[in-house]
């Protein structure tokens, strides 16, 4: 049988973690930002369903499915934060927002 | 067909990732954010999570990337400006320590087959609807309700943040 070692998945996903890191700690768009951290939890969702598929049971599949609620209420949240932002300043590059910049 | 399958959407979310981060526009942006969502439809199901896989295409390519475009839309975002000259000198640091962690994470996920073992032919673990609405009801009844609670604090807390009118409003 040709098989895929799974060590391979969580390459992976590595790889898109690092990825997403690097959109976080780059991107001055706060939109963009808040689009590499869906990236970042999405690639912890395949390290969670490679170890469900390592050890045979369905444990990790459960957390993807409560990651994903909890995705979904963070991006509701971290939009309507962003929308409100760019009513009061104008843009949503998040160097000119520094408010709290003493 | 399973290794032609993997490669295919491995290369796919990896190369589509890369595109979201280094695209000027954040209408593209999310476009390649959904065929990394996608992609990583592709490989929960190889790796036997169906229902995790249609629920992937549903809720993140479906509805949060739906949410992210239509704000885009609201918005009215111009292209990102051109980092100034001083502030270069922070996103060079910010790609070092991205590298570094991705290839601390490399070395730790390829620590070899015999840890890890191999994707059997046959399905491994299948996540149909069945078992894991079973498992939802019974073993994670509490946690299942707490996310209720969760979603709904998040639609609430969506509204008042989106609808309040702001002092500075002009």
């Amino acid at each position: 049988m040709n098989a895929i070692p799974l060590n391979f998945f969580l390459l992976v996903a590595a790889v898109l973690f690092a990825i997403g890191v690097a959109g976080v700690l780059v991107r001055r768009n706060a939109l963009v930002i808040l689009m590499s951290i869906e990236l970042m939890l999405n690639a912890v969702n395949l390290t969670f369903i490679t170890f469900a598929a390592k050890w045979q049971a369905l444990d990790g599949q459960l957390f993807v499915f409560f990651i994903m609620a909890v995705a979904a209420a963070e991006v509701a949240v971290g939009l309507a934060v962003i929308i409100s932002v760019f009513r009061l300043r104008g843009t949503v590059h998040v160097d000119e927002i520094n408010l709290l910049k003493g | 067909m399973i290794p032609i399958l993997f490669f295919f959407f491995a290369g796919l979310a990896i190369a589509s990732a890369l595109l979201m981060v280094t695209h000027k526009n954040p209408v593209y942006c999310a476009i390649f954010l959904i065929i990394t969502f996608f992609a990583l439809a592709g490989l929960y199901f190889l790796l036997g999570a169906q229902f995790l896989s249609v629920v992937q295409v549903i809720i993140y390519a479906g509805a949060i990337m739906v949410l992210f475009v239509f704000v885009i839309m609201l918005l009215n975002l111009s292209e990102e400006v051109r980092l100034p000259a001083g502030r270069r000198l922070q996103s060079g640091f910010g790609i070092v320590f991205a590298a570094i962690l991705g290839v601390q994470l490399l070395v730790i996920a390829a620590a070899g087959t015999r840890v890890f073992g191999r994707l059997s032919g046959d399905t491994p673990v299948s996540g149909t609807v069945e078992r894991l609405g079973a498992a939802l009801f019974s073993t994670y009844l509490y946690p299942f309700e707490i996310a209720s609670v969760l979603l709904l604090t998040g639609i609430v807390g969506a509204i008042i943040l989106g609808s309040k009118k702001l002092p500075k409003e002009q």
